[in-house]
């Protein structure tokens, strides 16, 4: 099946089975391998984009049902201006160890930053809770997390 | 001034931008995918491996035991533990036989359309009854290892009470974000180059050079590249050279490269985790709480082949005190074998357990003589000169400092109480807080002779007028290859961006010895520090001037100049092996953890909202990296303490092999967490820095179990304490 679709705000178009999941269309076929797979099962998070700005395990979702659509990866988020100050953030408060699972927690973190919707620290814990760190304790991200989204969102 | 500073790390832009490349990302032209067929059962004789005639074989290799071409063993400590089984399986998921396709999806399929036949025996799975068991699997009485420590005479102290009890650890699983995985790449030279997610580069390299016959045992014939690995916390120290082994026999009977990435639940399955305890802990104790005498009884559960288990061992018996005195000591360590998979390294190696014991009997003697735990404590904690059980005497123990700056940093915070977790019963469940406190200390570095013995090398140059440095000491997320240029920087007074660090490939970096064990910034670090001196004093001496470095760094004449230093031993460490006395550790940390907590009176789950800690680290090279470690390394305890459950099927294989149902916390179980770095400097360490990456993963459970009894009067004595067990404590508690 066709797949056309916009990565990063370019026109992409592969040619594979419908039901291939997104994640391997991005790493397997289009080399993309910013998203990562942790579980394969929608749970651990690192696997996130945005589709049409909502973050999505790309593990879960069949190519198919981005026909048309936008696709936003971790390799799109830094501009020719610079990095996001979402991406800034995690540098300056050490809030990627790692590294596994910063690509989807920067997409998750990207969606909260652009959302209308205002975000209070209390709530950013809850909106980080799908996707997993092993290596942090999570303090340092949701300090960063904090840092910009509540600034942007307010 | 670098050292000190939260610099940022160096390989941040690669991680926030996605563009560093671990093993999964790696695609070369004509990769082969490999997969492992493994045994369903823990114990069974191979009759047959057969492929199933229905399946289309084209493209596909098949190899089993009889393909290897040299010892079928991948080494470590000993020589019993084969790459693939032969003729007896001896734990479920071991390796039997392996498939390469040209696809994952492909060699998938084909792992499923391998049949072993087996005929299954009967397995020895309980740890306990390993000693006694006629059903043989290690030597004479499946002891891997035996320990005993003692000091004074347990039996000639009088007078006060003897109190006993009983206690006991689950497996632990690392649970890394990235699974395991690893590619081979045959060389037109006839070698082979392996890379993906480790630990320790060299350990393969000594792993799997007789498994692939004696042309491999060659120096150079195997090179060994890390590539950007997803976390370790042990669980990459010795069973990536199993995955090694796979790929590069795979690789050299396609002479093409093979890469293996494990899926989630093969990795939860198949590979090693922090290993099962029970420890039994008697003390004499005088009614004002001092301790008279300790006796403790440590068992592990090695699984079925050594792997690391008896340095595992050694650690656990050598922690097995806590971090308090007693006039006469006898600790017995026992590892055994069973039919389960092996357990292997995990942050913390032994000292876990054994201070998950030492601090629930200290709660276990304040309890009984009515005693406040804190004070209990106090009165028992190591002191100036106090002697260990090897009859190490310390010098600066941190002990009542780290307790004392918790508690102070616990009373300076404000109490609020954590936002309700949505979903988590509201205002009409039935709550209880509790606080709770407890008290480690980490030997750092190796054990006793072990980096006499090692040497650890590392190598420094002047290349395009800056400041390289080589080791095997790798980057595992906790900051080598920040700390590193810091160290070197620091000591030759230039700007740490003029310090590069190599890749950690083998063929250009010596051996530093195994990232691992608390010792990289503290023992490696020191020979950094080291070269970085060497490196100053050639430099010099090759200009024939004293001047200072950073105006003889951009001289021409000294391009390519290179230095390589290792680790001496200064003699001061005294240790004898054989009778378990002496200088057990170059150095200790201590720490202290303070948790805040509510338990769901209806539900029996634990609600973490604040944690505190105060940890000796030394000198935090970097406080931002040293912070981190020491927060993440406590929330994969309280994931220990609360709700990772390695849940066994009947033949000891792990049954909730998910991330979905093995449970490790997310931002919202996590506390907020204040994190108190002390520093006692250790003159053995560069600028004073001590090893802190395992130390966090001590003292947390024993906490939290403390915080629950404080909040409920509940006694936890078992790991993990899931609200099952929690509420079945509770209703114990309402009876008695």
């Amino acid at each position: 099946m066709k797949i056309d679709f916009e990565l990063n705000g370019r026109a992409c178009s592969r040619e594979v089975p419908g039901m291939t999941r997104l994640l391997d269309l991005l790493r397997e076929e289009i080399g993309a391998t910013g998203a990562k797979e942790g579980c394969g099962e929608g749970e651990c998070g690192a696997c996130t984009v945005l589709l049409e700005g909502t973050p999505v395990c790309s593990c879960l979702v069949p190519s198919v049902q981005v026909i048309g659509r936008k696709v936003r990866t971790v390799e799109g988020l830094e501009t020719s201006t610079g990095l996001h100050r979402i991406q800034e953030a995690f540098v300056e408060h050490g809030a990627a160890q790692c590294g596994i699972c910063t690509p989807g927690f920067l997409m998750m973190a990207a969606s909260m930053c652009e959302s209308k919707e205002p975000v209070s620290a209390e709530s950013v814990r809850e909106s980080l809770a799908g996707n997993l760190c092993r290596c942090t304790g999570y303090q340092k991200i949701v300090e960063a997390v904090v840092e910009v989204v509540v600034d942007a969102t307010h | 001034m670098t050292i000190g500073q939260g610099i940022p790390r160096r390989d941040g832009y690669a991680k926030v931008t996605g563009s560093l490349q671990y093993v999964d990302d790696l695609q070369p032209e004509g990769c082969l995918h490999g997969a492992t067929v493994r045994s369903p059962v823990a114990h069974a004789r191979i009759l047959g491996i057969h492929r199933d005639p229905g399946f289309d074989w084209e493209g596909i290799t098949v190899l089993t035991a009889d393909d290897i071409p040299g010892e079928n063993v991948v080494y470590l400590m000993t020589r019993d533990q084969p790459a693939l089984a032969k003729g007896v399986v001896r734990h479920v998921e071991e390796p039997v036989a392996l498939v390469a396709a040209p696809s994952r999806t492909r060699a998938l399929e084909a792992v499923k359309h391998v049949r072993l036949e087996l005929e299954e025996l009967e397995p020895l799975l309980d740890m306990e009854k390993a000693e006694s068991s006629p059903i043989r699997i290690f030597g004479e009485d499946n002891l891997f290892k035996t320990i005993e420590i003692v000091r004074g005479d347990v039996d000639a102290q009088q007078g006060g009470r003897l109190i006993e009890g009983v206690y006991r650890t689950g497996h632990h699983e690392q649970l890394y974000i990235e699974p395991q995985g690893m590619m081979a790449i045959p060389r037109p030279d006839g070698g082979l180059c392996i890379t993906g997610s480790m630990q320790c580069p060299y350990y393969i390299i000594k792993g799997i050079g007789s498994f692939l016959g004696p042309r491999f045992e060659e120096p150079g014939s195997i090179q060994v590249v890390q590539a950007a690995t997803g976390g370790g916390f042990g669980g990459k120290e010795e069973y990536p050279s199993m995955l090694a082994a796979h790929c590069a026999l795979l690789a050299l009977k396609t002479q093409r490269p093979v890469k293996i990435v494990y899926a989630r639940d093969e990795d939860l399955r198949a590979t090693t985790k922090r290993h099962p305890s029970r420890t039994r802990i008697r003390t004499r104790v005088t009614e004002e709480g001092r301790i008279l005498s300790m006796e403790v009884d440590f068992l592990v559960d090695g699984g079925a082949y050594n792997t690391l288990t008896p340095v595992v061992l050694s650690r656990g018996v050598l922690h097995s005190t806590g971090p308090y005195r007693s006039e006469a000591v006898r600790i017995i360590g026992k590892a055994v074998a069973t039919h389960s998979p092996p357990n292997g390294a995990f942050r913390g190696f032994g000292a876990p357990q054994a201070q998950w014991a030492s601090e629930r009997h200290m709660d276990r003697i304040a309890r009984e003589l009515n005693l406040d735990p804190l004070e209990l404590r106090r009165r028992n904690l190591f002191e100036e000169g106090d002697l260990t059980a090897t009859g190490q005497r310390l010098v600066q123990p941190g002990a009542k400092t780290v307790l004392e700056a918790a508690l102070q940093a616990s009373s300076d915070l404000e109490d609020v109480r954590r936002p309700e977790h949505p979903g988590s019963g509201g205002d009409s469940a039935r709550r209880s807080r509790g606080r709770g406190v407890s008290l480690v200390f980490h030997g750092c570095g190796f054990t006793g002779n072990g980096e006499a013995r090692l040497k650890g090398k590392l190598a420094m140059a002047v290349e395009q007028g800056r400041v390289r440095i080589y080791t095997g000491s790798t980057e595992l997320g906790q900051g080598t290859d920040t700390i590193f240029p810091q160290i070197a920087a620091e000591e030759l007074g230039i700007e740490v961006d003029l310090v590069d660090i190599a890749p950690h490939d083998t063929k250009q970096v010596p051996d530093s010895g195994p990232t691992v064990a608390s010792r990289t910034a503290m023992v490696v670090g020191g020979v950094c520090q080291k070269a970085a001196r060497a490196l100053r004093e050639a430099v010099q001496a090759h200009l024939g001037t004293k001047g200072a470095f950073q105006h003889l760094l951009g001289d021409p004449r000294i391009e390519g100049l290179r230095v390589e230093s290792q680790y001496v031993d200064d003699g001061r460490l005294q240790w004898d092996d054989q009778t378990y006395q002496g200088d057990a550790y170059p150095t200790y940390g201590w720490s202290c953890s303070v948790v805040d907590l509510t338990v769901d009176l209806d539900t029996g789950e634990v609600l973490y909202e604040r944690f505190i800690s105060a940890t000796d680290v030394g000198k935090a090279l970097n406080p931002v990296l040293a912070s981190g470690q020491i927060e993440g390394g406590s929330l994969q305890a309280l994931g220990w303490a609360t709700s990772e459950e390695v849940v066994l099927n009947e033949q000891g294989g792990m049954r909730n092999d998910r991330i979905t149902n093995y449970i490790i916390p997310t931002s919202l179980d996590a506390p907020e967490m204040h994190t108190v770095l002390v520093e006692i400097p250790y003159e053995g360490g560069p600028f004073g820095a001590k090893g802190i990456g395992e130390i966090p993963m001590d003292g947390p459970a024993a906490a939290v179990a403390q915080a629950i009894e404080n909040a409920t009067g509940a006694v936890l004595d078992t790991l993990p304490m899931t609200p099952e067990r929690v509420l079945d404590a509770i209703s114990e508690g309402r009876l008695l």
